[in-house]
């Protein structure tokens, strides 16, 4: 089971798109995957994350484009004789068979000899942790156990690419927490090839290898997930990378990649991540927990406390500057809302991008 | 008095309370004259004719009617003409729509026209399509001057596909495929597609999936829309009369209750002919229920 029975040096998806009438779903997706690799794609909902997953599984015609494995085509095959495994948002359980019935289904289906049969299956169940529950049927099991049985159930056949599409979204925020390690424990274990598709940027941070940030269709940025974090190409991934604070300011002074920001009461030092002019309307994207609190006389701009989350370690606070600029930042003190405060960012963790998302990034490049 | 009322009080709000964790409570009410309606059409005139089933014509009370309809073949025979119609007529129904309804599932081109089309024949009723039948299927009918016309069929002897065992099936099949159709899409529909696609990404051709899969999932739906096309196609009447031969191969059990009631005024035998059509109609219920009952029957992951 550790090693996939038909694994690849490389999958290759060269210039795939999909429509559906005359809207575009997925536009000129490119992209290659290693043997073992776990790739994240992520974006919002109607970014195309879906239908990539689709067209990869087969259940989706593309329409235009090619998927190559080992140089071999697969998009001309049917889903039954692709080879993959899959993880739906539902979990897609058959509801008259038992656990241990829909885990065996995939290697019923390859005429695996029956004492092989069971051995595997009574290995995928222990994996997922699931053996006590084996003879039982799907609509006797909560949503966990149900999820966990559609993981062993994609993984029981030593896929060639196991697909995920969003299989934490149905679920509590404290299992999710645990199948997140749930599954990337499988995946370290198994070494399965696996694209992961998730609309949450901590999931695809904390699982994934590589990351796909799509947006409309088209893909913004490919990257491990320290590469995104710390620098997204553009506002719409930053937006996704956890930066909560995107500011429309000017750009007063540029010296080099140094910018000089200033708008609604809002005065920063920031670096270009993306060519702009003096005199730009820009994008400023600042984590909360870069924003902070400093004394009265140093340099920064004042704003007035509206809202105090307490978060435990520290409180989330959201503030106004004079000119009506909402900042959002984290604080270790608890304020009280209507005081006045002066806040302050590192000029490294203030990222300055152009406001148009496609034609000027096109002509900056 | 004051005491009285605070000890009734508590206790009074404690019946209401346990009858409505019953489900016993005032919108019950909403179906009583469902109820009296019931009482009055159905369950009073059933029971009248059982009671009238064992007052034979001769006098008395006993099992006279029921014994005159096993003494004489002919009157038996009807059960068998009944069942040589009703069920292959049942299961061709069944087995024709589940192709249509799988293919109606996804979205095309024309898939209204075609739906509509489909179901038509159940709005029109047993007496237009007997007619309809009569006259396309007739011994003149185009069927046959079709099939004169290309010298399939002899001109002196054209294809005898009414007024006989054929023209009641083809009848039964014409009103029931759009009624069976119906009820197993419904069916359909409440199976969640994805099954499908997850069957097919593990491995299924379409053979499997639907063996594996869609099939268990609807077979309980089968066999309700079975029993129903069943019982329509057992009381089938007006289509034996119009499109048969009421006289000879379709003399089915029902008529043979109208004639006692109509041209014999033999009330009684009547009302024991239609207590036995009722006890077939039963057993065959009662056995595509047992064998229901040995299926999955919980959900189907669909909306449904």
């Amino acid at each position: 089971m550790s090693t996939p029975r038909t694994a690849f040096e490389s999958l290759r998806l060269e210039h795939i798109g999909r429509s559906f009438g005359g809207h575009q779903a997925l536009v000129d997706l490119n992209l290659t995957i290693a043997r073992g690799e776990f790739i994240a794609l992520l974006g919002p909902s109607g970014c195309g994350k879906s239908t990539a997953l689709n067209c990869l599984a087969g259940l989706l015609p593309l329409t235009t484009g090619q998927i190559l494995i080992d140089g071999k085509r697969v998009d001309t095959l049917p889903p039954e004789k692709r080879g993959f495994g899959m993880v739906f948002q539902n979990y897609a359980l058959f509801p008259h068979m038992s656990v241990a019935k829909n885990v065996s289904f995939g290697l019923q289906m390859q005429n695996v000899p029956k004492e092989e049969l069971r051995a595997r299956v009574a290995e995928a169940v222990a994996m997922v942790k699931l053996t006590d529950y084996a003879a039982r049927l799907p609509g006797q099991l909560s949503g966990g156990q149900q999820q966990r049985v559609a993981i062993a159930r994609a993984i029981v056949t030593a896929p060639r690419l196991v697909l995920m599409d969003e299989p934490l979204s149905n679920l509590d925020a404290k299992l999710r927490l645990d199948m997140r390690g749930e599954i990337r424990r499988i995946h370290q274990t198994l070494g399965l090839t696996t694209v992961y598709v998730t609309h949450d940027q901590e999931e695809a941070l904390s699982m994934a290898d590589r990351l796909v940030v799509l947006r409309e269709g088209r893909v913004q940025q490919v990257g491990r997930p320290e590469e995104l974090h710390s620098g997204p190409v553009n506002w719409h991934v930053a937006d996704f990378m956890g930066y909560r604070n995107l500011l429309d300011l000017r750009a007063v002074q540029v010296r080099g990649n140094d910018v000089h920001l200033s708008g609604a009461g809002v005065e920063l030092m920031g670096l270009a991540a993306q060519p702009v002019r003096a005199g730009d309307l820009v994008k400023v994207g600042v984590r909360p927990d870069d924003f902070k609190v400093v004394g009265p006389d140093a340099a920064g701009f004042d704003a007035t406390v509206e809202v105090v989350e307490y978060h435990g370690r520290d409180f989330a606070i959201d503030a106004r500057t004079a000119g009506g600029q909402v900042v959002h930042l984290l604080s270790e003190q608890a304020l009280a809302p209507g005081s006045s405060i002066r806040v302050a960012a590192s000029p490294s963790r203030v990222l300055v991008y152009q406001t148009d998302l496609e034609p000027a990034q096109e002509a900056a490049a | 008095m004051t005491a009285v009322a605070v000890e009734a009080g508590p206790q009074a709000s404690s019946l209401r309370h346990r009858l409505a964790e019953r489900g016993v409570d005032s919108t019950l009410l909403l179906i009583a004259p469902a109820t009296v309606f019931i009482l009055l059409l159905f369950i009073y005139p059933f029971l009248y004719g059982l009671g009238l089933s064992f007052q034979p014509k001769e006098g008395g009370i006993g099992l006279g009617s029921y014994r005159r309809f096993f003494a004489d073949a002919y009157e038996v025979g009807t059960i068998w003409k009944t069942m040589r119609l009703a069920l292959p007529a049942a299961f061709f129904n069944v087995i024709a729509s589940v192709p249509i309804a799988m293919k109606l599932r996804g979205r095309f081109r024309g898939k209204r026209l075609l739906s509509t089309m489909l179901v038509i024949p159940i709005s029109l009723g047993t007496v237009l399509t007997a007619e309809g039948l009569l006259n396309f299927a007739g011994r003149a009918g185009w069927i046959n001057r079709f099939l004169m016309a290309i010298h399939l069929v002899d001109r002196d002897h054209p294809l005898a596909l009414v007024n006989n065992y054929w023209g009641v099936l083809f009848s039964l099949i014409i009103t029931g495929v759009p009624f069976a159709f119906l009820l197993i899409s419904s069916y359909l529909s409440g199976i969640d597609p994805s099954l499908e696609k997850a069957a097919a990404i593990m491995g299924a051709d379409w053979r499997k999936r639907f063996s594996k899969i869609i099939l268990p999932l609807l077979a309980p739906g089968l066999a309700t829309t079975f029993m129903l096309t069943f019982v329509l196609a057992f009381s089938v009447f007006p289509s034996a009369t119009l499109v048969g031969d009421p006289a000879g191969s379709t003399r089915v059990i029902s008529l043979a209750a109208y004639q006692a009631y109509a041209e014999d005024f033999d009330y009684s035998s009547a009302s024991a002919i239609a207590i036995l059509m009722g006890l077939i109609e039963l057993i065959v219920l009662a056995l595509v229920m047992g064998w229901r009952s040995t299926l999955y029957r919980g959900s189907t992951g669909g909306k449904g």
